[in-house]
């Protein structure tokens, strides 16, 4: 394998971590405050195909991306509603939104364009045209450097560094500022907060509602960014990787973005070799596919670590009388 | 689920009123989806047609689940639709199942030909001939001597696929590089145009300036980035030169909308039993229209053509990967 091949591959992991670190962040969030959301793929779904439809119609790819986020901000509001008002069960909740996503993008979809649950092909200003850093052509041809910089640093959608950005503000909300340790607490003890006369629900509905922003940014990105438009089902799982890299993770902003980068380097390793050969013994590319979930399961198993949840995770708040 | 709902109330619908009224046929859509651009939007397009032209209506279904293909075709044979035609090779063991217990219901099965049952019209497609012929073109419009071929689902008839696609490229350029990846091994491999990209991306970085895509809706984004990225693809299936004029090099034919309004419009007596389509019956070929005018030249056209009646003449063979499960001129 050679130099060029190696930053060709980290190039794709770049692109295709993407979209798994904006959704595991947003589920950190969610989770932290001690709502389980397994309707991440659901929001990303529902992303995407608004921000096509509305970048489709408008030629703005700046307003698809908000209504991306507003779509993605309405389901997780009907999850904060479910789950934290109404106090119902936060999984049955997330199972909901991505069946809701699921049929409801595509019927829109076909109502509006007549292509089949799709949206017209995106062009020009209706899609994220890829950044150029500066300098990025001046120093190509300065070895090892020059392709790091100009290959795999430059050249990315501006959501891409958006999503890195956002792995140490994630990092600085959460540990450094108040809202982010009482956002912490909420999700661990919410008895304790409420006693500090903080509001539970509107924590909740805070982190619920940052969630909805970040799954809104990856939704848009696949459908705007990487793809020029929506096709049915085009989130593939992603969201339910992200949630296992949220697990391998630990619930920790960084550890999110190396369980991403790592799940996204697999991924691009077996897009580039279908079957890897490693001294006689041949890898097949399925196995290469099903290692984040195996690595998730492994972790879950506690070989590697344990992976402790947010205690108060996945139970509504009900404050004694 | 409301798919379902109405699936279950027009079965229940039908039943009132079943006995007098004339069959209709009904189509069978594969998870793909109606409007995947491709192998089963062709389909849709040939029952249109003959809708259109006879006034005729049909009933259809798009299926969303593999427990879903024996119930549908259940229920359509119930509700006395005839001819029950079905697409996809996934449909051949619930149909083997479901076929027998109609026998006055003839079943249209695309891309089955291994059943053993009386009532079944089982047509099959040479697409190694005509994958062949744009193998050819590939080889010769490539100029870094690297084609590439992206397969949706990892199964026996895709690389029948890549198989023909591998044959001709070779037959035109001995020393040409094929670069081949399947998407996925499960059914929504027909579905990921973002893993499409990818595998576009890296067949690029790997030389690839042709790239064919034998694979439903991951497709449209191997085509988008083809197209983004300045270098040439094949369609499948439809007509997909369309779909980014001046940068889509041809498309490989599969005429399904010919099967489909063809069993359609012979209704109730559809003939039964085993028909392969090939160049010769024209289920298969190239597509050459404005948007690819500029694209393929006269040369180019001259060597398919002559290709092309070759092997209906018999003199050239393209071998079928089915033979013996494998490629002379691929490994995979």
């Amino acid at each position: 394998m050679d130099f060029l091949t190696v930053i060709q591959v980290l190039d794709s992991t770049v692109r295709l971590a993407t979209p798994l670190l904006l959704a595991c962040l947003a589920g950190l969030f969610s989770e932290r405050a001690g709502i389980f959301d397994i309707g991440l793929e659901g929001k990303m779904l529902a992303a995407a195909f608004f921000s096509a439809a509305v970048a489709a119609v408008s030629g703005s790819v700046w307003l698809g991306l908000l209504a991306g986020i507003a779509a993605s901000m309405v389901l997780s509001g009907l999850h904060g509603l479910a789950s934290i008002t109404f106090r119902g069960n936060q999984l049955i909740s997330g199972v909901a939104i991505n069946f809701l996503a699921a049929g409801l993008t595509v019927l829109i979809a076909q109502d509006w364009f007549s292509q089949g649950g799709r949206t017209p092909s995106l062009m020009g200003g209706a899609r994220f045209a890829p950044i150029t850093l500066p300098f990025a052509d001046a120093v190509a041809k300065v070895p090892v450097i020059g392709p790091i910089y100009s290959e795999l640093l430059s050249g990315h959608s501006v959501l891409v560094y958006i999503a890195f950005l956002a792995v140490p503000a994630t990092w600085w909300i959460l540990f450094r500022t108040r809202f982010g340790l009482r956002l912490r607490a909420v999700g661990e003890n919410p008895a304790a907060v409420d006693t500090a006369g903080v509001s539970v629900v509107g924590l909740r509905f805070a982190a619920v509602a940052i969630c909805g922003v970040l799954c809104g940014i990856a939704g848009a990105y696949l459908a705007t960014a990487l793809q020029a438009g929506f096709v049915k089902d085009m989130t593939a799982g992603r969201g339910f990787i992200a949630l296992a890299a949220l697990i391998f993770a630990k619930w920790r902003p960084w550890h999110a973005l190396y369980a991403c980068l790592l799940f996204g380097f697999l991924q691009a390793i077996a897009l580039r070799y279908q079957n890897i050969d490693l001294g006689g013994i041949v890898i097949p590319v399925q196995a290469m596919d099903a290692l984040p979930y195996i690595l998730t399961v492994v972790i879950l198993a506690g070989f590697v670590g344990k992976a402790i949840p947010p205690r108060a995770g996945g139970e509504p708040y009900v404050k004694e009388r | 689920m409301t798919l379902m709902t109405k699936l279950l109330g027009a079965a229940a619908g039908l039943a009132l009123s079943a006995g007098a009224a004339l069959a209709e046929p009904a189509l069978i859509f594969d998870l793909g989806g109606k409007f995947d651009k491709s192998f089963n939007e062709a389909a849709h397009n040939g029952a249109q047609r003959w809708a259109d032209e006879t006034g005729g209506t049909y009933r259809e279904i798009e299926l969303q689940s593999e427990a879903q293909r024996e119930q549908a075709l259940r229920r359509f044979a119930e509700a006395g639709a005839n001819p029950v035609i079905t697409m996809g090779f996934a449909m051949a063991d619930p149909l083997s199942a479901v076929a027998p217990d109609y026998p006055d219901t003839k079943f249209v099965a695309i891309d089955v030909t291994w059943l053993d049952a009386p009532n079944i019209r089982q047509i099959g497609f040479a697409e190694h001939e005509g994958s062949y012929l744009v193998g050819m073109m590939a080889a010769m419009a490539s100029e870094s001597d690297t084609v590439g071929f992206i397969g949706g689902m990892d199964i026996p008839l895709i690389r029948h696929f890549g198989c023909g696609y591998a044959q001709g490229v070779k037959a035109v350029n001995p020393d040409a590089t094929i670069v081949a990846n399947m998407t996925g091994t499960t059914p929504s491999a027909w579905n990921d145009p973002v893993k499409g990209s990818e595998l576009t991306k890296s067949q690029i970085s790997q030389g690839a300036d042709v790239i064919y895509a034998a694979a439903g809706g991951t497709g449209v984004g191997v085509l988008q980035t083809a197209a983004d990225e300045g270098i040439l693809s094949i369609g499948v299936d439809s007509n997909q030169n369309h779909l980014h004029p001046g940068k889509v090099l041809t498309s490989m034919l599969k005429r399904v909308d010919v099967a489909v309004y063809d069993a359609m419009k012979a209704g109730e007596a559809v003939e039964t039993g085993v028909f392969v389509l090939g160049l010769a019956e024209e289920g298969v070929g190239y597509a050459l229209d404005e948007n690819n005018a500029s694209l393929v030249s006269a040369e180019m056209q001259a060597m398919v053509d002559e290709a092309r009646a070759k092997i209906i003449s018999g003199e050239l063979e393209v071998a079928a990967y089915y033979t013996n499960d494998s490629c002379p001129a691929l490994d995979f």
